[in-house]
């Protein structure tokens, strides 16, 4: 399974399923990341976490651990 | 109608300036019940007795964040004549979100279609009249920046509350059906105009919505959620998110004509490949916090300061009034509370001011600019693990010039949790006005040697992290934590009149708190060390009633090594008030009435208080560390119940403190005691249970769900 933390900087992927619970899966959701979202790995920040990424348009922060309830392909 | 209509948009989409705009200078700040986030309320300019009430920014109206249930609970149960949904025309999709909500609650709507102006500069042309028509609402192209489109926004908000509720957007054909077969169940049970909202909502198992179902139509409810999610073979939540995403997604392939900004570079992301970068990001980082630190706390901002509390107070106020009283024969003790008590008092608070509102135009520059956000990315990995956000760095180093403005600062941190726990914390590095008493620790007892200042710095970092990691697990105090999915908004230039009119509301807001609880508290030291047991006043605090307060607390104390002597105790309780009149203090108590800033000529009594050889040493720096962890000057306590909201979690964030101390303190003064060879004392084994409690209260998964059954003692745990 490819979460997107595993997607590197600069590689381009897409939602196909948010996991986790609560405020967390709720957020994900909230912030445009649903399935079917193609999702852009900007950088990461320079002490390693957490990663920028684009989508829909704007850009996002999301911690590492965070980004691996997103699966993608 | 009640006359009221309500501001609400995502974060970051001009809803401050558009705000400002629509209500002119008919603003009250407040707060909401029961959450520090701000409540503003101005009226409509130009209108008579329309109220505009500014919600918090919001990305969905979830129940999760305190500002997304305050919103809803606004929308829902206050209804709101109409909500004008202020959205960022540069960023529509992802701000269309929140709309397909608010359409939903059944309260007329109108569209602010915000930042028209830097949409058209880069070249896209959006479709008013159908996004109109899609949306089924009013939308008026704006710039709040720029003050365009406000008259008609107004007319339109005036004919919409006329008009009343429009449609709401309709989904693919697989909800929609789903979504009336959920209406069916709840009609009856919701409000008639909100039907829409609350089949939605409880589609997605929002379990704050399903509370206001009796359990058996919930039941229902969940039957029909699991058929779609068989169906689509997808949660429920996800499906309904995602179809409000293709929804939008329709819309804008309808409305917006040319979207040519994917796959392009802005000016922005170019800014951002520099700011953010692995290796320029954190020198970058430096600079700036260099230059704030510069600015606000080695120049202008205390130059300022300085000049209010040493010209405009100590050379023309203070003498002037004293003057004026002696002259026309006022009674020496009302003359007393008006110079020494009053006077000195709001002397001693506006003194903040300027270097605050030097700060403040700097952070909400920061802010506003956008580089608020890279803060938090840049540092976010340091700091988290002591439950503080990267944003954090920055009430810290303001806070070693000032706890004040340091404490205030917090409010730029969006997590809750951290918010609260840096707050709580931020005290802990020294201040400036810590330092008079760190000079004269340092000189009296360590040859004023650098080290003890050093020391003192590296224990207040050494504090607030250990706090940190302690305070993060006491979640009745601090919280739930919030996912850090934060948005890195685009680079903008900041506009001047947000900037002033922010600073102004934040220094307005201190004022107030000045004008009451800093100066009350002021006032009832000056008044216990200025009066005896009788009411006469006395000219030596030897015999005043917080002498004899301090006689007889000074036993709480002895365990530090410093119990002994009374002085010391009447010390740390004027150093409430402000923390330099530790050394004034003493000062009066030693027989000099007006005695340097650091008190060189009673540093050999000082010492001699403190006893002899590595002993005493060890007391003064028991001292010194406890006046420096414990309860802040009254000014910092008033700025931390802006932070927490009440008195109630002030208070124990203050108790906190003074424990934190306690415990501090009395760790090194008896482990060094063994140590230096000063004997056993039965103090030691007080000092290795409170060593171990420290330890339990860092390593334990949730030592504070204990603690509160160990008080609370309810049969029912166990």
């Amino acid at each position: 399974m490819r979460t997107l933390r595993d997607v590197k900087a600069g590689e381009k992927a897409v939602v196909v399923k948010v996991n986790g619970v609560g405020h967390l899966r709720k957020r994900i959701m909230d912030m445009g990341i649903t399935k079917g979202c193609e999702v852009e790995v900007i950088k990461v920040a320079p002490l390693g976490d957490p990663v920028e990424i684009t989508l829909r348009g704007y850009d996002l922060s999301i911690r590492k651990q965070d980004a691996e309830s997103i699966e993608v392909e | 109608m009640s006359n009221r209509i309500a501001l609400a948009g995502n974060p970051n989409c001009g809803k401050t300036t558009m705000f400002n705009r629509l209500t002119g200078s008919s603003q009250r700040v407040g707060n909401w019940p029961g959450v520090t986030i701000d409540r503003k309320e101005g009226k409509l300019k130009g209108q008579d007795g329309i109220a505009v009430v500014d919600l918090p920014g919001i990305y969905s109206l979830s129940p999760y964040s305190p500002e997304e249930v305050v919103s809803r609970d606004f929308l829902l149960k206050d209804r709101p004549d109409a909500v004008v949904n202020i959205v960022d025309a540069t960023n529509l999709e992802r701000n269309l979100y929140l709309t397909t909500q608010i359409l939903e609650v059944g309260i007329p709507v109108v569209i602010a279609l915000n930042m028209i102006d830097v949409v058209r500069k880069e070249g896209i042309d959006i479709d008013k009249a159908e996004l109109s028509k899609r949306l089924g609402c009013p939308v008026v192209e704006t710039s709040a920046l720029k003050g365009d489109g406000i008259e008609e926004l107004v007319e339109e908000i005036l004919a919409a509350a006329e008009r009343g509720a429009g449609s709401y957007p309709r989904y693919s054909d697989g909800l929609e059906s789903y979504l009336s077969k959920v209406s069916d169940v709840i009609k009856g049970h919701v409000p008639d105009e909100s039907v829409r909202w609350y089949a939605a909502k409880f589609l997605e198992r929002d379990e704050m919505a399903l509370e206001a179902v009796p359990a058996e139509v919930a039941e229902e409810v969940e039957k029909i959620a699991a058929e779609m999610e068989n169906e689509f073979d997808d949660e429920a939540d996800s499906i309904v998110a995602g179809e409000r995403y293709n929804y939008i997604g329709g819309v804008i392939a309808a409305a917006v004509k040319r979207d040519d900004r994917r796959g392009k570079e802005t000016a922005s992301d170019k800014i951002d490949k520099i700011i953010t970068n692995r290796w320029l990001g954190l020198p970058i980082f430096a600079a700036v916090m260099f230059t704030i630190y510069y600015i606000a706390i080695t120049t202008i901002g205390t130059l300022g300061s300085d000049w209010v509390n040493d010209v405009l107070f100590g050379e023309i106020l203070i003498p002037g009034v004293d003057e004026w009283l002696t002259a026309n024969d006022v009674n020496g003790v009302l003359a007393g509370l008006i110079v020494e008590g009053i006077v000195a008092g709001v002397g001693a608070v506006v003194g903040f001011l300027p270097q605050m509102l030097v700060l403040f135009v700097l952070l909400v520059i920061l802010e506003e600019c956008g580089y608020m956000a890279r803060v938090a990315f840049v540092m976010d990995r340091v700091f988290r693990r002591f439950g503080l956000s990267g944003k954090s760095f920055i009430p810290i180093l303001v806070g070693t010039g000032c706890g004040v403005p340091g404490i205030m600062a917090t409010r730029a941190i969006e997590g809750s949790k951290e918010r609260r726990i840096t707050a709580m914390t931020t005290t802990f590095i020294p201040c400036s006005a810590k330092l008079p008493v760190i000079a004269m620790i340092a000189g009296a007892l360590f040859f004023q040697s650098a080290w003890v200042a050093l020391s003192v710095y590296f224990m207040g970092i050494f504090c607030i992290l250990i706090s940190g990691v302690i305070l993060k697990k006491w979640h009745s105090m601090t919280g739930a934590p919030a996912p850090f999915i934060m948005e890195l908004p685009p680079y903008h230039v900041p506009g001047i009149f947000t900037v002033i009119r922010s600073t102004l509301e934040r220094g307005w807001a201190f004022c107030k708190k000045a004008g009451t609880f800093i100066m009350l508290a002021c006032a009832i030291v000056w008044f216990l060390s200025a009066f005896d047991w009788g009411l006469t006043m006395v000219d030596d605090i030897n015999d005043s009633m917080l002498a004899d307060i301090g006689k007889s607390l000074k036993w709480i104390f002895v365990p530090l090594g410093w119990g002994d002597d009374w002085e010391f105790t009447i010390g740390t309780i004027t150093g409430l008030a402000a923390k330099e009149n530790v050394v004034g203090t003493f000062g009066i108590l030693f027989g000099y009435a007006e005695p340097s800033e650091v008190g060189e000529e009673f540093w050999d009594i000082v010492a001699a208080r403190f006893g002899p050889g590595s002993l005493g040493q060890l007391a003064g720096y028991s001292f010194l560390a406890f006046n420096m962890i414990c309860a802040p000057c009254f000014a910092a306590i008033g700025a931390m119940k802006g932070e927490l909201g009440s008195w109630r979690d002030t208070g124990k964030a203050v108790l906190y403190q003074c424990v934190l101390a306690y415990v501090i303190s009395l760790i090194i003064f008896q482990f060094g005691s063994i140590l230096l060879g000063g004997g056993f004392q039965i103090w030691l084994l007080l000092a290795a249970a409170a060593l171990v409690g420290l330890v339990y209260m860092l390593t334990a998964k949730d030592p504070f769900k204990v603690i509160g059954r160990g008080l609370l003692r309810r049969p029912a745990d166990e």
